[in-house]
């Protein structure tokens, strides 16, 4: 097992590397747009001593090299800082009330995320893995096809266009589930899943065809290999040697594809929760672009990169696991 | 209503409190019931604070809902007290004496008095004030507390208008002393109490048992208000009958919602105008002539017709709109006419002139198209425009003042001083033309003080005539407010032009059917 402590400690020395890049480029992006927070929050009302003197209260006066220090000595110590949006009031009030910090901004709308990723992927990780161990047991049927085409024409349309599709049949046609899932704290959780299907559907629709598409490639690749042949010669039903003997050996690259897909799930899920005015970090995560609240942006984006660094790592190790040769290495 | 004058309206207000009172609607509107309504103008920056409020989705919470200001505007357009019963002035219009009524508590159970009133008009002040309200609060020179109930402002110039400034959205009553509170749980004296806020997300609150409006305003139960920016998911909202009413309707879709039974528009002219300023004092636009070319140059119709779909009114270049008292609808309309345009570039001693124009979607939805829409209309008559296209971001810092020819909007206010000193007055920050002239300086500065109503509507149509002949605005169009309700509510039959969903105040007005 000692191998696979370090491969953990190398990747995550290296993830937070890359923590550090991906806050640097997100800075500097940031900074490159035209406009800064004092000149969008003031909009029509942008007077120069107006925007002075916001920018002044947040510090935006300083060079960005200071700020950019600032920021990530704060996040070092494990503070991420307060939101301009907030600070801004702060200064308007003349005290800074505790839960404004960008941590307590972000908290619930990522366990919002969160929840919605999670229902997501209980009802798309089965169904994609067992469409795909359909479609290789029964390849070139018309399951297949069915299965392929289907899966194939909902992840190359638009995100939008799905749910709007979803919409109309589901929520306007038939009202079986609502088009609006405002989900709020102290919900019954019932009620939080109904609210949450129509978004949790539309991102199935998403993800499934990847998942499922590789797990069929990764079967069939398999089937050729002499075990499997052993295995069908010994008389096993072909469901038998594609469960027991194809899918275990096939498990690494589809753990890898489910992992990046969830990785999707938390990150990419913006335009659905537009859409469905879902209260996610998507949403807080464009808000915050749209008015060039930096601490946010940076916050937002170091937990996208998580999700991603940490979600990969674990892929890994899983695939290391479930392979006994790289297990037990000579 | 008729039979008081708008004089003896404003000189002593007492009338005004009992018309408060006795505005009952005439149906009968049952109490309970829930209020969902799905708006935009929603955002995570958003706080109970009144000084940084700007957009729908918190005037209709706070205003609306939480808590109140000293006036009223009703849904005519009147001016009533809400928290001030009363109020007079003296000759000059310069004292204001204001009483206040008894007997109100906040929604954390202190009495409502002089100095809440003091405290609350104070926070717009100070140098580092960045609140909306700063130039109306600043006009006041000396708050006094007369007794627990009567306060008297004195103002640097005298204003007919003061009690309508007091009915501004930015310029809440918050409990003195418990203002930092009050901002950060939202403690009013308003027909309901929060019961939860989310700021960008969604605003739920409860009706406050012992209001003193009483039966005559608040008939629900809970109002929940859901913050939905995008016009599609706001849409479906209100189809699968999730919200009960909407703001904003998206002009391409109205048909649709048109064809739903179950749902009703209601549209309002109000004062909200799109607009072309020039900067006056810069050439080519320091020659009248060369104004007026442009007025004939730009066909306003089609603007109508094109950008708003129908659903607004042609502008006659004065900022002054249906919901302002002084409007003056009879001004002879200027009209496109390319032969004008020509006659008066002549005027002017020019053949054909060559012009920038700047404009981004920041200004309005669809001010670049409009802006090629004048271009093309403007070529007839020997004006050529060349659209600069500018960012979105940036443009109100960037292009707006600064370019000599830019698109812009304004929501308007409700009153014709409050308008034209917020634009139109020699040396104000937002005077986006750079106007400055004489004989309008005058009026404007006379008419402020004068407390004679025909007086007033004389010198404000001459504004509005100035303008509409020399002036360095384009007010080519006035946008309506749409928005829509389902049958689940009853509405009056008057809703406010002022604002979107009759100004805001839905809760305070509406009920269920």
């Amino acid at each position: 097992m000692g191998n696979v402590l370090t491969i953990i400690l190398q990747r995550l020395a290296l993830g937070a590397l890359t923590l550090l890049i991906v806050s640097i480029v997100i800075f500097v992006a940031v900074n490159l747009l035209p406009g800064d927070f004092a000149q969008n929050i003031l909009g029509q009302g942008a007077t120069p001593e107006a925007v002075d003197s916001i920018r002044r209260d947040l510090g935006l006066d300083q060079p960005p090299v200071t700020r950019y220090f600032d920021w990530l000595g704060g996040v070092l110590q494990g503070d991420l800082g307060t939101s301009f949006a907030q600070a801004n009031f702060a200064s308007f009030t003349g005290t800074d009330s505790g839960a404004t910090t960008v941590a307590a901004q972000i908290a619930p709308r990522f366990a919002n995320t969160m929840f919605l990723a999670m229902v997501t992927a209980i009802i798309a990780v089965p169904l994609s893995i067992t469409l795909g161990v359909l479609a290789a047991l029964y390849r070139n049927s018309v399951f297949d096809r069915a299965a392929n085409i289907t899966t194939l024409s909902s992840i190359s349309s638009p995100e939008f266009f799905l749910a709007y599709i979803l919409i109309l049949f589901l929520a306007v046609l038939n009202p079986i589930l609502p088009s609006l899932s405002n989900i709020y704290e102290g919900m019954a959780f019932s009620e939080r899943l109904q609210k949450s299907l129509l978004p949790a559907l539309t991102l199935t629709l998403v993800v499934t065809a990847h998942m499922m598409r590789m797990t069929r490639a990764a079967i069939i690749n398999l089937l050729a290999s002499p075990y499997i042949e052993m295995a069908r010669l010994k008389g096993l039903s072909p469901m038998r040697v594609i469960v027991k003997h194809a899918l275990p050996n096939a498990l690494a690259p589809i753990i890898n594809v489910i992992a990046l897909n969830l990785a999707y799930l938390i990150t990419g899920v913006v335009v659905v929760e537009v859409v469905f005015v879902y209260p996610g970090i998507g949403q807080l995560f464009v808000d915050s672009v749209k008015i060039r609240d930096i601490p946010v942006v940076q916050a937002c984006c170091l937990i996208f990169a998580t999700a991603y660094i940490l979600l990969n790592l674990t892929a890994d190790i899983m695939s290391i696991l479930s392979n006994p040769r790289l297990r037990h290495p000579k | 209503m008729n039979g008081i004058s708008r004089r003896g309206l404003l000189k002593t207000g007492v009338a005004a409190g009992v018309l408060g009172m006795s505005g009952m609607p005439l149906r009968a509107q049952t109490r309970g019931g829930k209020l969902t309504a799905g708006l935009s103008g929603a955002n995570t920056t958003d706080s109970w604070d009144g000084r940084t409020h700007s957009d729908l989705f918190m005037i209709a919470s706070a205003q609306g809902c939480v808590f109140d200001s000293l006036t009223e505007i009703a849904a005519d357009g009147s001016l009533k007290g809400e928290l001030a019963e009363s109020w007079e002035a003296s000759a000059d219009a310069k004292t204001w004496t204001f009483n206040l009524r008894q007997g109100v508590t906040f929604h954390n159970g202190k009495a409502f008095g002089a100095d809440d009133v003091i405290e609350s008009l104070q926070m717009h002040l100070g140098e580092e004030s960045k609140s909306a309200a700063k130039p109306i609060v600043e006009a006041i020179t000396d708050m006094k507390k007369i007794t627990d109930h009567q306060v008297q402002f004195t103002l640097a110039a005298g204003n007919a208008d003061f009690p309508y400034l007091m009915s501004d959205y930015h310029i809440l009553m918050f409990p003195a002393g418990q203002i930092e509170e009050a901002i950060a749980n939202g403690i009013g004296t308003g027909l309901y109490q929060v019961k939860s806020f989310d700021p960008g997300v969604r605003m739920v609150a409860t009706r406050y048992a012992d209001h003193y409006k009483g039966d005559s305003a608040g008939f629900f139960d809970e109002v929940e208000y859901i913050a939905i920016n995008d016009n599609t998911a706001r849409m479906n909202a209100l189809m699968t009958g999730q919200v009960d009413a909407i703001n904003r309707i998206d002009f391409k879709t109205e048909a649709l919602l048109r064809a739903n039974p179950a749902l009703r528009i209601q549209e309002v002219t109000g004062n909200q105008h799109y607009t072309f300023p020039m900067l006056t004092g810069t050439a080519p636009f320091d020659d009248a002539n060369v104004r007026r070319a442009l007025k004939y140059g730009i066909n306003r119709q089609e603007m109508v017709d094109k950008i708003l779909l129908g659903h607004g009114q042609v502008g006659n270049d004065t900022p002054i709109g249906p919901a302002n008292q002084y409007y003056a609808g009879d001004m002879e309309q200027l009209a496109y006419d390319p032969d004008k345009a020509k006659f008066y570039l002549k005027e002017a001693g020019l053949d054909s002139i060559d012009i920038d124009l700047s404009a981004s979607n920041a200004a309005f939805e669809g001010a670049v198209d409009a802006a090629q829409l004048f271009q093309a209309s403007a070529s007839a008559g020997g004006i050529n425009i060349n659209v600069v296209q500018e960012p979105a971001d940036g443009y109100w810092s960037n292009v707006w003042l600064k370019k000599p020819f830019c698109a812009c909007y304004w929501s308007g206010r409700a009153t014709e001083d409050w308008m034209f000193s917020t634009a139109y007055e020699a040396g104000v920050p937002w005077n986006d033309s750079q106007w400055d002239q004489p004989r309008f300086q005058e009026l404007l500065l006379s008419a402020r003080a004068e407390l004679d109503s025909d007086k007033r509507r004389e010198q404000y149509g001459e504004m509005q005539q100035i303008l509409r002949d020399e002036g360095g605005v384009l007010i080519p169009m006035f946008a309506n407010y749409v928005q829509a309700v389902n049958n689940r509510i009853s509405s009056p039959e008057t809703v406010g032009n002022l604002w979107q969903m009759d100004n805001g105040r839905m809760a305070e007005r509406w009920s269920a059917a």
